[in-house]
């Protein structure tokens, strides 16, 4: 691309890379994820070696399909969203190709320190200090480049979908500065800036908002923008999309504290926790219906697309899992099911069903898109990649609600005299089947990741990068 | 006013802002400009 037309084409350099390392890194994650699920039905599977052992990958697993996979595939979809929708080119295109090799250095560095033992040792923030800084140095670059993009947009409006966006790059910033506030002690050794209970509330304000704004929020940006563009219709409502941001953005801040039912948190904090988390409901459900609606009178397409088919899956997905949250932000359902593998399938539900699905239905959007064809490598292997997926997330959820739910009354079970009527062990022996069919799930899900893979390399052979054109007559929203 | 004081105001502001918001949003004034913005995705690349 010559200098002097580079104000006409879109730069997309950077989204393609982000692209494919999405898809590689949901493969890797996955894998380890159906490890781990393996090495909980058949412990033997731990080898006993300290860095292959379950609690050693557990949160490779976690960092690896949340933070290198969904990040990627947001980094890919936020700077192809925030230019078409604001017709101009990527602002500060330099930083934006650092963005991609600084986040993949915070990917490696997770991958090679977590298996050796490295953790700060808090849910989702594993990281150590050197590592953090690093994403801060990265995460700063991103707004940069976001928001300067934004700034230069040849359209007034700022669409919905890059509020989204924005509210998730401000507030993952907001929560990884302030829960990984710590005092180094070495390198790669820190002590948490906080004590007790504050450390747990601030731990959980961070890791409810790690769901609120960075699983949740920013894959509503992609849902804003994919499925109207797959659909070919604009979004069903406008106006409820501007509630749906306000609403989540007014109430998930203080509903973190459901993590911690029951425990030496104060009874008003829980009980504020269980409300807000109540309350959320009702935006949630605002915001899937507005997008289910997006389909009508376009149900039809689903019949023969498989990406559409992802989009309306992932929705549904979103809706059961808002659902299922307040339910279990109830305290007295909480006494139930905290602590089982009920919250593992619920975590689940949202993360391979509503997350998985929108980028993945996004990522096969914008593949061909990005190499310069019209679709995918093969469309039958998307159609397959969707049937491995559904049941593999059926699979994995059902197994868990069973398998929670039965640990959990087993738990609560109580003799006429007082005792206990299980041994801890015997609820292990009536999960172990479940343990069994969730690995079996999870084999299915990433058994269609691998499938895209695939297709993605198949698509990128086949095609040749070409630079989109700005459209010249600018819209006037 | 102590801190609880305070804690309260910015509670029901935040409140009456998202109630604004949400009047706002409903008041039908804005009908045109939204469907206009509703059709951004639509018309950002050449296809």
């Amino acid at each position: 691309m010559s200098n002097n037309n580079v104000e006409t084409f879109y730069d997309d350099y950077v989204i393609r890379k982000f692209t494919v390392m999405a898809v590689v890194w949901g493969v890797v994650g996955m894998l380890v994820g159906v490890l781990i699920a393996a090495q909980l039905a058949f412990p033997a599977l731990n080898f006993d070696l300290a860095w292959f052992s379950f609690g050693r990958l557990r949160p490779l697993h976690t960092n690896a399909v949340i933070f290198a996979f969904g990040g990627s595939a947001l980094f890919a979809t936020s700077y192809y969203v925030v230019q078409r929708t604001s017709q101009v080119r990527l602002a500060f295109p330099l930083l934006a190709r650092y963005t991609f090799w600084g986040y993949q250095a915070v990917i490696l560095a997770a991958a090679i320190s977590l298996p050796l033992g490295y953790t700060q040792g808090k849910e989702y923030a594993e990281l150590e200090w050197p590592i953090d800084l690093l994403l801060l140095v990265v995460w700063v670059m991103y707004a940069f480049v976001f928001f300067g993009t934004i700034a230069n947009r040849k359209i007034k409006h700022i669409y919905v979908a890059n509020w989204f966006y924005g509210a998730f790059i401000i507030v993952v910033a907001l929560l990884h500065i302030v829960n990984s506030a710590a005092i180094p002690s070495e390198w790669f050794r820190s002590y948490s800036a906080y004590s007790g209970v504050q450390d747990a509330m601030i731990q959980w304000w961070y890791g409810h908002n790690a769901v609120g704004f960075f699983l949740t929020a920013a894959f509503l940006g992609m849902m804003y923008y994919f499925v109207p563009k797959q659909a070919q219709r604009p979004v069903y409502s406008y106006r409820l999309s501007i509630v749906h941001f306000w609403g989540l953005i007014f109430t998930y801040m203080w509903a973190g504290s459901h993590h911690l039912h029951y425990t030496a948190l104060p009874d008003w904090t829980q009980s504020v926790g269980m409300v807000l988390s109540l309350i959320l409901l009702a935006p949630s459900w605002g915001g899937m219906i507005n997008g289910m609606m997006t389909m009508s009178g376009a149900w039809h397409k689903l019949r023969d697309d498989p990406i559409l088919r992802f989009m309306i899956v992932s929705l549904s997905f979103y809706g059961m899992s808002t659902f299922e949250g307040p339910m279990m932000a109830i305290k007295t359902v909480n006494a139930l099911s905290h602590y089982t593998d009920w919250t593992v399938g619920h975590v689940h539900s949202g993360a391979l069903g509503w997350v998985g699905f929108i980028s993945m239905g996004s990522l096969y959007f914008l593949t061909p898109r990005l190499w310069g064809l019209k679709q995918m490598y093969s469309t039958k292997a998307i159609e397959l990649h969707f049937w491995l997926a559904t049941i593999g997330v059926v699979l994995y959820i059902t197994a868990m609600w069973i398998s929670g739910v039965t640990a959990g009354l087993m738990w609560r079970a109580i003799n006429e005299d007082g005792t206990l009527t299980y041994t801890f062990v015997e609820s292990v022996k009536a999960m172990h089947p479940f343990y069994v069919i969730r690995m079996i799930g999870g084999l299915m899900y990433v058994s269609g990741m691998i499938i895209m893979l695939w297709n993605v390399i198949k698509t990128v052979q086949m095609g040749q990068a070409t630079p989109a054109k700005i459209p010249a007559v600018v819209a006037h929203a | 006013m102590d801190i609880t004081d305070l804690r309260s105001i910015a509670t029901v502001a935040a409140l009456v802002t998202f109630v604004g918001i949400w009047v706002w949003a409903w008041s039908g004034r804005h009908k045109k400009d939204f469907d206009e913005a509703a059709r951004l995705p639509l018309e950002g690349d050449e296809e």
